[in-house]
């Protein structure tokens, strides 16, 4: 487990103390520590059960750690969860655009919750819908959008107040391998506007596009490095087998 | 930030494949067609006659039960076990037995005694129904008593007193103009309390409420988003309800529009919180529609709709008083029969301001964007 430098506070955005969330006797996060530095894609892996989502859910400010203390965008997640809120994007597991609203109908919903203007809204939704080549799709309702798009979308849409951070939570389930890749190039792209990304993934080739990875087993971070010291460290080829071999200690199933 | 939100709300409402039409299809179902069906008046009720006398008194009484229009004259028994059996197989619904000697005991003065048994299965329909058979038999009576006594006997002199009835505010105890305003506050309750808390409990089950609580969309903000457009709603289906009860029973409030409007909009409010806190607490649909058809029965049998408060037990009276829909029940009432105005219902008044309060304080206090 790293230790978090004093010097590089200033330059994280993400830190994590000792943060702990249980559920009655159940202890779904268990004391973990880390810190996520500005402009970076942070991997968030673990096996389903592990406590990837509740972590998740206390940094992006919807739920309430039972203790520890986290700071995300510059605000405590224990008391500041409003002004958490309004600096961070979020995409959860499940879709969470509104199906009954059309692109650009559910573009502007979410911008001017975030406060943007109209006309902001207006030039950057045009924008969004020619990167995207959604030109066409503009006027569709969501509902009738195929999944990929959907994801594409409800990414955009989350970054489109431009957060600090973005969490993405298993961003590319069930979605094709050619819009996965995509889905990727925008993650870079995001990056590239300095908007840090925390992602879970089950996709072990996503975690090689992450600039560091974490790995929880049981509520705990086992391990968590760049792909190529995490390989070097576990005598694997892939960050499958890195996975596989952490993985395999875990003693709780899903949940 | 409301205005988007606004917008989002009536897009989603007015793109639901059912919403809009229930909003026009079930006041005008509920107005039109239920006060016409469901009606206090008892008629057709089943007779089972035992005569056990077979003179002209008793078929004249018979013949006269018959054609008040209240009863049909399904079985005729030769004893009271007989009848029994047709009340058991529901084809008679109350029995009357005539002894023997039944003229013979009146002409000669000696006085006789008719037996009814009602099925009181349905007790209410049993307490009418005795009541009509001992009203027509009492009519009998009298008309024997003027037949009988010669002229000028002391018997016809002897003084009886006539009621006369006057039935206030429902001169010809019309039982649409009672129930027609109670219709109207029974929609608005089901439609403007119960439908935004089951759109906040969509959008939980949906996903979308985490995508909405994860931005910083202050809270008493969503609310009220979700809550306009239903207080619209209500006024336009009070609008529709006051229309429908001119056109189809003329009936036009015998106080003010403007009193009726006023308390509309407190109950309106009332309501709306109510179903906010049922959608905080239910997580599925399944849970919120149990939880509001337990809440709207108990609402409704405590409403005094059917039966009136007054007449209920001492506890029930007491759970009658938190009932938001009793309240808003007496001021419709008494406002389209009586013409109440607000200094009369002043009392309704504060219970509703405080039901107002209450009620959304707790929706907004326990919706948490954040869960511990």
């Amino acid at each position: 487990m790293q230790q978090v430098k004093p010097e590089s506070k200033s330059d994280s955005v993400i830190v994590a103390e000792n943060l702990t969330k249980k559920f009655g006797s159940f202890t779904a996060v268990d004391r973990i520590s880390f810190d996520v530095k500005r402009g970076e894609i942070f991997g968030f892996l673990g096996a389903n059960g592990a406590g990837k989502t509740t972590a998740m859910r206390m940094l992006s400010g919807l739920s309430i750690p039972t203790s520890g203390r986290g700071v995300v965008a510059g605000f405590d997640i224990g008391t500041e969860t409003e002004m958490v809120k309004k600096n961070i994007g979020y995409m959860s597991q499940k879709f969470s655009l509104y199906d009954d609203l059309k692109v650009w109908e559910n573009i502007e919903l979410f911008g001017g919750i975030y406060g943007l203007k109209k006309t902001e809204i207006e030039t950057k939704t045009d924008e969004l819908m020619r990167a995207l080549n959604f030109e066409s799709e503009r006027n569709k309702l969501v509902g009738e959008l195929p999944l990929g798009f959907k994801q594409k979308l409800a990414f955009s849409v989350s970054i489109f107040h431009n957060p600090q951070v973005v969490f993405l939570d298993e961003p590319t389930g069930g979605v094709d391998p050619i819009t996965r890749r995509q889905f990727w190039e925008l993650i870079y792209d995001a990056t590239s506007r300095g908007i840090t990304v925390f992602v879970t993934t089950h996709y072990m080739d996503e975690a090689e596009y992450c600039d560091r990875v974490s790995i929880m087993v049981d509520g705990k971070i086992e391990a968590l490095d760049t792909p190529a010291i995490l390989k070097r460290q576990f005598n694997a080829d892939s960050m499958d087998g890195v996975f596989q071999q952490l993985a395999r200690k875990a003693t709780r199933g899903d949940i | 930030m409301i205005r988007y939100l606004l917008r989002k709300e009536f897009k989603q409402l007015m793109r639901n494949p059912f919403i809009p039409k229930m909003l026009i299809g079930f006041p005008l179902m509920v107005l039109l067609v239920l006060p016409w069906a469901a009606s206090y008046e008892i008629k057709n009720l089943n007779l089972s006659v035992v005569d056990n006398d077979h003179s002209p008194y008793s078929r004249r009484l018979t013949e006269k039960i018959t054609s008040s229009g209240y009863f049909l004259l399904t079985d005729k028994s030769a004893g009271f076990k007989q009848a029994l059996e047709a009340v058991e197989e529901n084809r008679a619904d109350i029995i009357l037995e005539i002894p023997p000697r039944f003229e013979k005991d009146l002409v000669t003065g000696r006085g006789t005694k008719l037996m009814i048994a009602p099925n009181a299965v349905n007790g209410m329909k049993a307490g009418v129904g005795m009541t009509y058979l001992a009203s027509i038999v009492g009519d009998f009576n009298s008309e024997l008593v003027r037949e009988i006594a010669p002229a000028g006997s002391s018997t016809a002199s002897v003084p009886t007193i006539q009621i006369d009835s006057q039935f206030k505010f429902n001169p010809h105890l019309n039982y649409r103009v009672y129930m027609v305003p109670a219709l109207i506050v029974l929609i608005l309750t089901l439609l403007c309390g119960f439908l935004p808390g089951v759109s906040i409990v969509m959008e939980k089950e949906i996903g979308t409420m985490e995508q909405i609580n994860v931005s910083p969309v202050p809270k008493a903000m969503f609310i009220l988003a979700k809550l306009i457009p239903f207080w619209i709603i209500g006024f336009f289906i009070l609008t529709v309800g006051s229309i429908i009860a001119w056109a189809a029973y003329g009936l036009v409030p015998a106080g003010h529009y403007y009193t009726i409007y006023l308390f509309a909009t407190v109950y309106i409010i009332t309501v709306s919180g109510l179903g906010l806190i049922i959608s905080n607490y239910a997580q599925t649909m399944q849970q919120a529609m149990f939880i509001v058809f337990f809440f709207m029965l108990i609402f409704i049998m405590l409403s005094g709709l059917y039966t009136p408060v007054e007449s209920m037990p001492e506890w029930a009276k007491w759970v009658a008083a938190f009932n938001p829909l009793k309240h808003f029940m007496v001021v419709m009432r008494s406002v389209f029969l009586k013409g109440s105005s607000l200094a009369d219902l002043s009392v309704e008044m504060y219970a509703l301001l405080g039901f107002a309060v209450f009620f959304n304080s707790w929706a907004v206090i326990s919706y948490r964007k954040t869960n511990n």
